[in-house]
């Protein structure tokens, strides 16, 4: 029996990773074929992409749509901007989950238990919407970049991950020692904990940062004025709202629906590009801090 | 083993403040931590629970010039407004349906991906899998729904393109009510199973390999082994994950649906988070917004309980 129960463990086995492989590489395929079909038709003649020519490689290879888009103002004005939201917000965020993240981490703070649990309620009750728009708003920051930084100034997830680091990563002797010594809590955060929190710190910046990138939804409702539109903004007039109606019916206006199609590819990429030219070198960060953070605190 | 490291570090400074003389002592040593903490807990009152405070607003006539303190009260008259409305079933079924289903299919995904992932033996083709899985979660909710249009199109895109080619008809799938729904949660599956995996592939190898040497022992084959012993070893995650999502029941992809709305298929689209900022924030009915916004809220946090509490009898596993 032995014999015969052997050889349909090892069929049993190799059926099993031939199925499991099949799955997987249909898995990779899946995920990867929209994008790719997307890059390829941002370098496609738009024509041939709507004529559905184009399937996985450039029909018709041209840059036009990427030329249009670098002499467009607004992109590049929704970059900008972007770039000094992600900028100025991530910085503020930093600064604000470390100030919490430390002094909570410290099992010596009278009334952290406290502090704690108000903290974490938050993550299953807020106010909403409404109440937080009209805090905004009465604070005067409707139309400046402020409103889509401090509303957002502590996520506290991270607060907690970051929280949890601190307490089970840095030894407390260590603290001890540094305090015995006379080192003030501030020296002891500055020059000691956070040289040794540097992968937490970094995987914050992180999602601190790809957030702030992606994020459209404050500036939706925080942003009237077009110049402070970040990139997300400018992105979903281009998207979304209908280009076919913008042209003035003349003869180019075949050539105009055409380029307004092509743009739309073109765009995707542009905005994208940062944070997936990123991606390989920071991609271990971001799973590091998921770890971190499955490591209940 | 890490926490009873952590407790042992806690046990030291609480002999020496027991030793201390009282409260206003210890809290007068560490005033520098309470210096620190300033400004994060003025956030907290003011960014999280101020707009608690103004959600009083849902039960006055919310006057900007009178201010939320000022403002009539108005009893539950906003939230039976909203009872007795007609959309109020549509909303409630959109909002419920679309959450429901998106867990029923989503929530065993990322398990299942895990699962496989886990099987691979061969070191490159596992990280492939794993890194080109996460890709899609990095991208911007606008750009998805972006790439969403133009990958339906029905001029164009290769699904409609390949339904000509067998003959059919084009759909214009993002301007149908029904489709609304498959493409909003499958697209989600799409971008966010890599990236909801990575929890279980963690708790995966944290598994002993004996177990699985012991099962292999008994005779058991890979799927049985899996059976169990991979996914016993993950309960306690899956049980937690589970209820951190139905905490967030819902509200789950309000900014997508938003941005995948339009008049057409408003009808299978419309939920309580979109009809709360159309309403609310283009409109300016606060009061009654908050109101409903409120009714969210409160349903989201009953959930919470209920599960966990359920899951605290059932599977010995809780939030707290």
């Amino acid at each position: 029996m032995s014999k015969q129960a052997k050889l349909s463990g090892q069929s049993d086995g190799r059926v099993f990773n031939a199925v499991n492989y099949t799955i997987a590489t249909l898995i990779i395929l899946i995920v990867l074929y929209p994008l790719v079909f997307v890059v390829s038709a941002s370098f496609s003649n738009p024509a041939k992409v709507l004529g559905g020519e184009v399937w996985l490689l450039p029909k018709g290879f041209t840059l036009a749509a990427y030329n249009y888009i670098l002499h467009d103002g607004k992109v590049w004005l929704g970059y900008r901007n972007t770039l000094l939201y992600t900028v100025v917000g991530t910085a503020v965020n930093m600064v604000m989950t470390i100030l919490a993240a430390y002094p909570l981490s410290r099992p010596d703070l009278p009334g952290r238990k406290l502090l704690m649990v108000l903290i974490t309620l938050t993550m299953f009750f807020n106010g909403g919407l409404i109440p937080t728009y009209l805090l905004v708003k009465s604070l005067g920051m409707v139309d400046t970049m402020w409103a889509l930084i401090v509303p957002g100034a502590i996520a506290t997830y991270n607060l907690i991950v970051m929280r949890t680091y601190f307490q089970s990563s840095i030894p407390w002797e260590l603290q001890e020692a540094a305090h015995i010594d006379g080192c003030s809590n501030w020296r002891l955060l500055v020059s000691i904990i956070l040289p040794l929190s540097k992968p937490i710190l970094a995987v914050m910046v992180l999602f601190y940062a790809v957030g702030h990138w992606n994020s459209f939804f404050g500036a939706l409702i925080y942003i009237r004025n077009e110049h402070l539109y970040p990139l997300q903004l400018v992105l979903r007039e281009i998207l979304m709202i209908s280009t076919a109606g913008s042209a003035d019916g003349n003869v180019g206006m075949e050539n105009q629906v055409l380029l307004a199609e092509g743009i739309k590819y073109a765009v995707i990429i542009i905005s994208s590009l940062p944070v997936l030219i990123m991606y390989p070198f920071v991609q271990r960060h971001f799973v590091k801090g998921v770890m971190i953070g499955s490591i209940k605190g | 083993m890490k926490s009873a490291q952590a407790q042992m570090a806690a046990a030291p400074p609480q002999v020496r403040t027991r030793r201390g003389s009282g409260l206003f002592t210890r809290i007068a040593k560490r005033y520098d931590l309470y210096l620190m903490l300033l400004l994060p807990v003025a956030w907290y009152l003011i960014f999280q629970y101020g707009p608690m405070y103004g959600l009083q607003i849902a039960f006055k006539n919310f006057v900007a010039s009178k201010g939320i303190g000022g403002s009539h009260w108005a009893g539950l008259e906003h939230f039976t407004r909203f009872f007795d409305s007609y959309y109020l079933g549509r909303l409630l079924w959109n909002t419920l349906s679309i959450n429901l289903f998106s867990m029923l299919i989503g929530f065993p995904i990322p398990i299942l991906l895990a699962l496989i992932v886990s099987e691979i033996q061969n070191k490159t083709f596992n990280k492939v899998l794993q890194n080109i899985t996460f890709i899609p979660h990095f991208i911007s909710v606008v750009v998805i729904v972006g790439i969403l249009t133009v990958f339906l199109s029905p001029t164009g895109g290769p699904i409609n393109s390949l339904i000509q080619g067998l003959g059919g008809e084009p759909i214009r799938f993002m301007e149908s009510a029904g489709w609304f729904k498959t493409i909003f949660i499958s697209s989600n599956i799409w971008q966010n199973m890599g990236w909801q995996s990575i929890i279980y592939i963690a708790a995966l190898s944290g598994i002993n390999p004996q177990l699985y040497e012991a099962a292999k022992m008994d005779g058991a084959s890979r799927l049985r082994r899996i059976w169990h012993v991979s996914i016993p070893g993950i309960v306690p995650v899956i049980v937690i994950l589970l209820i951190l999502d139905v905490g967030h029941f819902m509200d789950i992809g309000f900014e997508k649906i938003l941005l995948m709305q339009n008049n057409l298929n408003s009808e299978a689209s419309d939920v309580i988070s979109t009809f709360v900022y159309k309403t609310g924030i283009l409109n300016g009915e606060y009061s009654y917004t908050a109101a409903i916004g409120l009714f969210n809220s409160v349903i989201n946090l009953t959930l919470l309980l209920l599960v966990n509490r359920f899951a605290r009898k059932t599977a010995e596993t809780s939030l707290w």
